[in-house]
């Protein structure tokens, strides 16, 4: 039972980012492009909801729903990983329009060719686990 | 101007979207879909490779099932809750599109050039979905996130390495949209 709240989570953001159209190869092509505004529009309104959130529950000392007050860890410090596998992430993003959460939900959707898009993903992932210690970082 | 079975406004989508974000960080968790990539290497027993796939797994239970409501919330949209009216483009953007051959949006959230079966096993789009994919998986282990985990989380809470990762991002898509594709197409 303690699962079902992530269920219900998880299907609001399939809904969202379907009918938003995130999922769609052809708004990520024309977020690109800027010729449009709706993605922007998608990915600002999320970060400004994000912050006055979090900073509701950060000046507050909100108590989370595990009885801790909510606290969230600061990502690594760094560079190189940053901006390369930034770059490398953004190209594949540019060519067949899909982040990893998309590509889950376009499979849910029907999509199934997307498929081909997981299992090029799970190969890259697992080629990350096999190099990263010969990678700069 | 709005339908609920056509395009959701940007501003109610992004309110959704931060929420999302929000009630997953109440529930004690963070919001970031790539690590699930990890996760089922892991399952699928990538640690006998490598000890970066030699995790607690199970403590990432709740993040599959996340994935889990997303693809059935994917199914859910699609079949129930549109009406073939969304993915109105830029024309300017179509006429693009039309000069590549890839085929304009009728409504689809993707190319038929994508998806449909006669397509996606010709090698150049079989390569191309999976190199893709590949680059996205590689890319967003190497960056420790994703457009969720960075963009969104990260941002939110005032990151800097995430703002380089998204400013990686966008280079990457930049290029890829405006030399790769062309290229390819």
């Amino acid at each position: 039972m303690k699962f079902i709240k992530y269920l219900l989570v998880g299907i609001l953001f399939g809904i969202v980012l379907t009918k938003s159209e995130a999922v769609s190869w052809y708004r990520i092509y024309e977020m690109f492009q800027f010729q449009s505004f709706h993605m922007f529009g998608i990915i600002m309104t999320a970060i400004v909801v994000g912050v006055i959130g979090i900073q509701i529950y950060k000046r507050n000392g909100v108590i989370g729903l595990d009885g801790k007050p909510i606290q969230i860890a600061d990502k690594e410090k760094g560079f190189k990983n940053y901006i390369i596998g930034g770059t490398i992430f953004g190209l594949g993003w540019g060519m067949i329009g899909t982040c990893p959460g998309p590509i889950f939900i376009l499979i849910g959707a029907g999509f199934y060719g997307i498929g081909i898009v997981f299992l090029g993903a799970m190969i890259g992932t697992f080629l990350y686990g096999l190099l990263k210690d010969k990678l700069p970082h | 101007m709005y339908s609920f079975y056509g395009t959701w406004p940007w501003y109610i989508s992004g309110f959704l979207i931060g929420a999302v974000m929000l009630l997953l960080i109440y529930f004690g968790k963070t919001f970031g879909m790539s690590s699930n990539l990890r996760t089922l290497c892991s399952i699928s027993g990538a640690g006998k490779f490598s000890d970066f796939f030699r995790f607690d797994w199970k403590a990432q239970r709740w993040n599959l099932v996340v994935v889990l409501g997303a693809m059935i919330g994917g199914f859910i949209a699609v079949h129930y809750l549109s009406d073939g009216s969304g993915v109105n483009l830029n024309p300017a953007t179509v006429a693009q599109l039309n000069e590549m051959n890839i085929d304009a949006p009728h409504g689809n959230l993707l190319p038929e050039l994508f998806t449909s079966k006669e397509a996606i096993f010709t090698p150049k789009i079989f390569g191309f979905l999976l190199f893709g994919g590949l680059l996205v998986g590689f890319g967003s282990r190497y960056a420790g996130g994703c457009t969720s985990g960075h963009a969104i989380t990260g941002m939110s809470n005032l990151q800097l390495p995430s703002l380089i990762a998204v400013i990686g991002f966008f280079v990457g898509g930049l290029i890829a949209a405006h030399f790769l594709l062309p290229l390819i197409f």
